[in-house]
């Protein structure tokens, strides 16, 4: 029997979920969902305080409390007091100096959760509060006092492209803000870590990175790497929110401490508190264009607040400033990135990682060059447009496809839906639906596109890779396929892509895709758009190399012992950027267009989005139901960042951790979305797919400010926009 | 106290704290974790069961409410073991990702239909506007209430 090329269930197919039924059922089970006997509940205390010096922490009245093991401060963490992704620069537990509100003082595990809440009010800590540094451009003032002994800069980069000072017929200029945003995954931050015979640790913990949690364990622990085992737990979305440690150190330093199993599960408000956010940004740019629209020149300067600690900043810097002349060719630019360390909360991954904030401007930025030279904004933008080939601010070519022009003119072949008249419509279907007290009198229309893009995958020389193993046995119904590796579906449905890559490679239908841990080697994180490509990659390649033995043993009929083999996946080699910002940072892109149809009532403030389109170029859709699921469910978070969703600081205090006062889109919010694949096979990548879960996080925000600007009139600036910018016309 | 209540047909009995919730009772004391806790507040609808027959947040509801009532949650959705129409519907339309919201969202549009079988687009929003999804936009969540709303019309 030779093996087929495709199969049923294969890759192209819109295959259903493998973890589908479990899941409707209330049968799959969640970080939050674990339990073993005699385990205990570990909870936080955080500081009160933006910036503070702690005096003195005395837990004894904590310790002595009825039901509590254990009260832990930063001199009970045995070994690396820090922890950190790129640089560990945040402490386990604050022993001198908290540096946001939030930040963990100390923990404790107690026989149930109410206890050990309980026992963290009888933490005395004693701070001397210091004034907090919560605005990033008085970060940068010599005055300013540093958040961290090294100064306020995580990192600055330039590209200097072309001749910076080329001249043009026409410039525009604005500074263009974007808030906050929260990644608000439903299933709150949780793990159990269980102590173990060999004086190790296993943690079952919902994560987005099983080996880079396990980097940044096992020395603060002063443990060796195999004594500190992760299981994937069920993760309940993440969006970035997972990438960073949250609770992960605290448990096992509980369990190990306690010599119990110990469970951390956070409320929502604790969640709030217990993972980076999105960037806030504040971008300068002003673009430059001869009067046929063509663009000769772009200057941006961008600043994005990291908070307290580095996290992801340096990377998403990176990303803002490599993308700030947006998804056109400009042959001179000069683009200099800040992210800038604050006193508030930490800032780090989340869908669209920094492309989001650059979109934003330079998409305003076009519309205000198309007006200023008097050319349809469209045309503008297809005139630009990059292609295969361009070359990029930062020296490096697109080598793969770019489908920008195909993009916007499949947008602008999309139909607008039909204008209704306010006055005899449902009042659902009015801006803030029943919530409007008007008769529909002060409704304007407007529509507004973006186009932007994404890079695939991490940059700028990261060794990125994902090791797959893959085993084919024969037993009494047949041959059966098991497949391991340590990428984490989050949901976006990895585990059922593999399954698809499995049945079209192999030819065999019955694929079991097995827990991931951390006893095989890294599958990178489930984030950058990155797990199709590269764990993906490394299935195919072992699926490939099992193909090869059993066609060696005569086909799968003549199967006498299993076959198994393991495979290692990496993507083509980046390289660093130089001095002026030229390299050759990013494996490939992904681009998205997006036109967003919206009413404002202008005498409330109030907003309907009537429509959103989106079409995205994703190489070649492996599941084709799945990726229109990640193309709407990017919008969604887009459409908050345009119009709801701001994590609200003031003084460098968190005004609205809950879902009472930081709204994410509800049904009701959320219009319908038509989305479209452009499907272009990527070259160099498995199957042509390209990833498809940020591009349309990407492009919504700036196409609904458009919209707004189109039907107000009005120079919005700042996302998420708020009734206030819009009354009163 | 001690808390009787009926839960998917069956009288169960847990002693807890009266500030306990029904919906602790149900996941710390009787081992159902297809609620889903992620907001406490009852904005976000994950923990969404039926109490005498009326869908709630059980966040929001005391343990000590429930007592000596009828409860029933998304474990009591399946008849004979075989999916429950709308269960079905949300496997096919792809209106599961990370699936936390799901059982909520489950429970919450098997209520609707129950009650309407054939509702209009604006009523299913408005139905299901207590209940939050972050993965999806809620587009194949509407696709999936269209489908299982004609199968059980179907069915009928």
């Amino acid at each position: 029997m030779s093996i087929e090329i495709r199969r049923k269930g294969g890759i192209g197919e819109s295959v259903r979920r493998v973890d589908g039924i479990p899941k409707v059922k209330g049968e799959f089970e969640y970080a939050s969902d674990l339990r073993r006997d005699g385990m205990l509940w570990g909870a936080t205390l955080r500081s009160p305080h933006p910036h503070a010096r702690i005096v003195t922490i005395d837990v004894s009245a904590a310790a002595a409390a009825p039901g509590v093991f254990a009260v832990l401060t930063a001199a009970d963490v045995p070994g690396k007091k820090t922890f950190g992704l790129d640089v560990q620069d945040q402490p386990v537990l604050a022993s001198d100096v908290v540096r946001y509100a939030g930040e963990a003082v100390a923990i404790v595990a107690a026989e149930d959760a109410e206890l050990a809440r309980a026992a963290l009010k009888k933490i005395a800590v004693n701070y001397a509060v210091l004034t907090p540094v919560t605005d990033m451009e008085e970060a940068l003032e010599p005055t300013a006092t540093p958040v961290h002994p090294q100064g306020n800069v995580v990192r600055t980069l330039q590209i200097v492209h072309g001749d910076p000072n080329a001249r043009a017929d026409v410039w525009v200029e604005g500074t263009y803000e974007t808030g906050m945003q929260d990644q608000a995954p439903l299933g709150p931050e949780s793990g159990l870590a269980a102590p173990a015979a060999d004086g190790g640790v296993d943690l079952f913990i919902a994560t987005q990175w099983l080996h880079a949690d396990l980097e940044q364990l096992a020395p603060c622990l002063d443990l060796p790497p195999e004594k500190v085992r992760l299981h994937l737990s069920g993760v309940g979305g993440a969006f970035g929110a997972r990438e960073d440690v949250s609770m992960q150190i605290h448990a096992c330093l509980l369990a190990l401490h306690t010599k119990r199993p110990v469970k951390m599960s956070y409320g929502r408000q604790e969640s709030f508190y217990g993972h980076v956010h999105r960037h806030p940004s504040r971008i300068w740019m002003r673009h430059g264009a001869l009067h046929d629209g063509t663009l000769v020149n772009v200057q941006a300067r961008l600043l994005v607040d990291g908070g307290a600690y580095t996290s992801t900043s340096p990377a998403v810097i990176g990303n803002a400033t490599t993308f700030a002349a947006g998804p056109y060719e400009v042959p001179n630019a000069r683009l200099v990135g800040t992210a800038v360390f604050t006193n508030n909360p930490p800032c780090g991954a989340m869908r669209g990682f920094g492309a989001v904030q650059a979109c934003f401007a330079y998409e305003a930025q076009m519309d205000r060059l198309a007006a200023a030279l008097n050319l349809d904004p469209q045309q503008l933008r297809i005139k630009n447009a990059l292609r295969s080939g361009s070359v990029l601010p930062t020296g490096q070519p697109i080598t793969g496809t770019a489908p920008v022009r195909e993009c916007l003119q499949r947008l602008r072949d999309l139909p607008l839906p039909a204008e209704e008249s306010p006055l005899d419509r449902d009042p659902m279907l009015l801006p803030g639906g029943t919530g409007n007290v008007g008769h529909g009198e002060s409704i304007k229309r407007g529509v507004g596109v973006a186009v932007g893009y994404k890079n695939l995958a991490y940059s700028e020389g990261f060794d990125d890779s994902s090791e797959a193993w893959v085993r084919v046995t024969i037993d009494r119904e047949g041959p059966i396929a098991e497949v391991k590796t340590a990428a984490v579906d989050v949901g976006q449905g990895i585990d059922t892509i593999v399954t698809q890559i499995v049945r079209t490679e192999l030819g065999i239908d019955r694929v079991v895709v097995r827990q991931p841990d951390t006893t095989i080697g890294s599958s990178g994180s489930s984030s950058a758009s990155r797990q199709t490509m590269m764990t993906g990659g490394a299935v195919q390649l072992a699926c490939q190399a099992v193909r090869t033995e059993i066609e060696r043993h005569g086909g799968l009929q003549d199967l006498r012992r299993p076959v198994e083999a393991s495979r290692v996946f990496h993507h083509r080699p980046t390289r660093k950027l130089d001095a002026d910002g030229q390299g050759d940072p990013h494996v490939s892109f992904a681009f998205g267009a997006a036109r967003a149809v919206v009413e404002v009532d202008t005498d409330l403030g109030l907003v309907r989005v009537v429509q959103l389109a989106v079409v995205q170029d994703v190489g070649r859709a492996l599941n084709p139901q799945s990726v229109l699921g990640q193309i709407e469910g990017g919008s969604a978070q887009g459409l908050g960042l345009a119009l709801m969703e701001e994590v609200a600081l003031i003084d460098g205090l968190v005004k609205n951790a809950s879902f009472t006062d930081y709204l994410i889109p509800t049904i009701l919010d959320m219009p319908p979305v038509v989305s479209e694949m452009v499907e272009e096979p990527e070259p160099g990548l498995p199957y042509g797919a390209k990833g498809v879960g940020e591009p349309s996080t990407v492009v919504v925000p700036a196409a609904v400010v458009a919209a707004l600007r189109q039907a107000t009139g009005r120079d919005l600036r700042r996302a998420p926009v708020k009734p206030d910018d819009l009354v009163g016309l | 106290m001690v808390v009787r209540v009926k839960v998917n047909g069956e009288w169960r009995e847990a002693e807890v704290w009266a500030g306990t919730s029904l919906l602790s009772l149900l996941r710390d004391a009787l081992n159902l974790y297809g609620s889903k806790n992620a907001c406490e507040q009852g904005e976000c609808g994950s923990c969404s069961v039926w109490l005498d027959g009326a869908l709630v947040c059980s966040c929001l509801v005391l343990a000590a409410q429930a007592h000596e009532r009828d409860v029933r949650t998304v474990e009591g959705l399946r008849d004979d073991g075989r999916l429950h129409p709308v269960q079905e519907a949300f496997v096919e339309a792809g209106a599961v990702q990370c699936g936390f919201c799901t059982p909520g969202f489950v429970v919450a549009v098997a209520d609707l239909l129950q009650r309407d079988p054939d509702p209009s687009p604006a009523t299913v929003r408005e139905a299901l506007s207590g209940n939050l999804c972050r993965c999806t936009g809620y587009q194949k969540i509407l696709d999936a209430v269209s489908l299982a709303a004609a199968r059980l019309r179907t069915q009928a």
